[in-house]
């Protein structure tokens, strides 16, 4: 089972992470790619530098960003694990690493399965 | 807002570190069986503490603990009618006080050495194919007895034979949980990569309505293919190995039709391929290349990255794909790779030049009763438009195949259905 994680930041402390917080998010990052589970995973770019566009009243139109909601997404990750348990479990180490080397950040994360081939099965 | 079962959340965390722990365990009790008890008793204390005390801040660190000191007591009951292992119990009491500082180090280097040891003796040349199989998964996939037999289509009973006669095996043959020589090394790593390999192809050669834990197969092959790529990244085979099946992976939603039939590579629908799949096959492939060293499993993913790469199958380089093929019968000699050497041959230089190749092959004892056989001399022979002589051999191939929807296959082939290509 594929699942995608989006990080999204509710409160950012003004004080820059700390380059320990970028060392544990890498270990993290490895020891999941070492264990097999870590297909691919981004850090975002704040909104400011993107762009919305949405479809209204059979109308496409373009908005630039920052957008207005109160939560930045952060970052992406894309796991192949066996249970949404795990994929919860390899997250909330995720979010424990930024407990431990940035006070003050608070965020969640949605933890999303993917379809798969399973999903498009022949049915028997 | 619901809580996620806390039995769920722990099978989990053993998941995730159960091999790990194992391999710990193994190297402090230097018995795999042992090693997997201890971890055992740790996931059950786990059960009965957790969904009272609630799931440690550290669980991964918590499980290995716990385990560590089963092992240490152990030990030590042992030492204390056995002197010879006095020296081993300091070591343990040694270790046992700095075990809370290595908890942090979870990731440190021998973790890493652990697996990789634990992976070499499941898959020890003393063990039959079988046990090795059953003993990977158990080990190194956390998957459960249970489990194992549901993906394999066997009793479970058989599977927890397997997995008791091959660490009594083990035992019996006092094989040390260590890494080969560097001059058996070779031989082993294809032994392991043999295993990985099968377990793979028994997730592949999964059907619709087959319980889904089979085609889970693949993706715990996969698995284990990456986490021996990190282990050994200087092993061109391993890289091979983990490019031909993440891009053979990324295949699996077109192989079959809506009715469950199969589906030949070139009319899949492509862009129903798995385009992350196929990215991070080439990125392996990238990585034996750069190592510069092709093994049979390099080379099979060389031939099946042409196919990935070719956005149509009409864009199929074929010329580099024969030659691939060429050097693949140069260096794993076989009669079905000489047969698919025959395909692409037909492809890139004409239906002619492949019939050549296929016509040597026609006394070959090992494919009389292969169906791809007279399947690709049809094909190949109706190209040519001797349509009477392509149609027996269609005929031969629904004779030989045991699978039914093949079968159907190549009888509309036989009637003269235009085939689309």
């Amino acid at each position: 089972m594929r699942y995608m994680i989006i990080l999204k930041a509710t409160s950012q402390p003004a004080t820059p992470p700390a380059t320990e917080l970028m060392e544990a998010i890498a270990k993290l990052g490895e020891e999941a790619t070492r264990a097999g589970v870590m297909l691919d995973n981004a850090g975002l770019a704040p909104s400011a530098q993107g762009a919305r566009v949405e479809l209204v009243g059979g109308k496409v139109s373009v908005t630039d960003g920052p957008f207005a909601e109160a939560k930045e997404l952060v970052s992406y990750a894309l796991y192949q694990v066996r249970s949404k348990e795990e994929a919860v479990e390899w997250t909330s180490r995720f979010l424990k690493v930024h407990r431990d080397h940035w006070a003050g950040w608070e965020g969640e994360a949605d933890v999303l399965r993917v379809f798969g081939p399973e999903d498009f099965a022949a049915p028997e | 807002m619901t809580i996620s079962d806390p039995r769920r959340a722990i099978e989990a965390v053993w998941r995730i570190e159960s091999a790990r722990i194992i391999a710990g365990l193994a190297r402090m009790v230097h018995d795999v069986g042992l090693a997997e008890e201890l971890a055992q008793d740790a996931l059950v204390i786990a059960l009965e503490q957790w969904p009272t005390s609630g799931v440690p801040d550290n669980p991964g660190a918590w499980l290995m603990l716990t385990a560590k000191h089963r092992a240490i007591d152990l030990l030590r009951r042992r030492t204390r009618y056995e002197q010879k292992l006095e020296v081993v119990g300091r070591d343990m009491e040694i270790r046992q006080e700095s075990a809370e500082a290595e908890l942090d180090d979870a990731l440190d280097d021998h973790i890493g050495d652990d697996v990789l040891r634990l992976l070499f003796t499941a898959c020890h040349p003393a063990l039959s194919t079988e046990g090795r199989l059953a003993l990977t998964l158990r080990l190194l996939g956390g998957l459960t007895t249970g489990e194992i037999a549901r993906a394999f289509l066997v009793p479970e009973p058989t599977v927890g034979q397997r997995i008791h006669r091959a660490k009594r095996t083990l035992a019996d043959k006092r094989v040390r949980i260590e890494m080969p020589a560097p001059a058996e090394l070779a031989d082993r790593l294809s032994s392991v990569l043999e295993v990985v390999y099968l377990i793979f192809n028994e997730g592949y050669s999964a059907t619709a309505g087959d319980d889904w834990m089979r085609p889970s197969l693949c993706e715990e092959a996969l698995r284990l293919g990456r986490v021996l790529a990190a282990l050994m990244p200087e092993e061109a085979e391993v890289h091979g190995l983990v490019a031909l099946m993440e891009i053979q992976a990324s295949r699996i939603r077109t192989r079959t039709g809506p009715g469950g039939e199969p589906v030949l590579l070139l009319d899949q629908d492509r862009r129903l391929w798995d385009r992350l799949l196929i990215r991070r096959g080439l990125d392996a492939l990238e990585r034996v290349e750069a190592l510069g060293t092709f093994g049979p499993y390099g080379l099979q993913a060389a031939i099946a990255a042409c196919h990935a790469r070719a956005l149509s199958a009409e864009d199929t380089d074929w010329e580099r794909m024969a030659a691939l093929y060429r050097v693949l019968a140069h260096v794993a000699p076989s009669p079905v790779v000489e047969l698919n050497r025959a395909v692409a041959v037909g492809m890139a230089y004409g239906p002619a030049r492949g019939l050549e190749i296929v016509d040597g092959l026609v006394e070959e004892r090992a494919l009389r009763d292969y169906p791809q056989l007279p399947a690709v001399r049809g094909d190949l022979l109706e190209k040519l438009g001797r349509l009477d002589e392509a149609r027996e051999d269609f005929e031969r191939a629904a004779a030989l195949t045991r699978n039914e929807r093949e079968r159907t296959l190549f009888l509309a082939r036989a009637t003269g259905t235009p085939h689309q290509r």
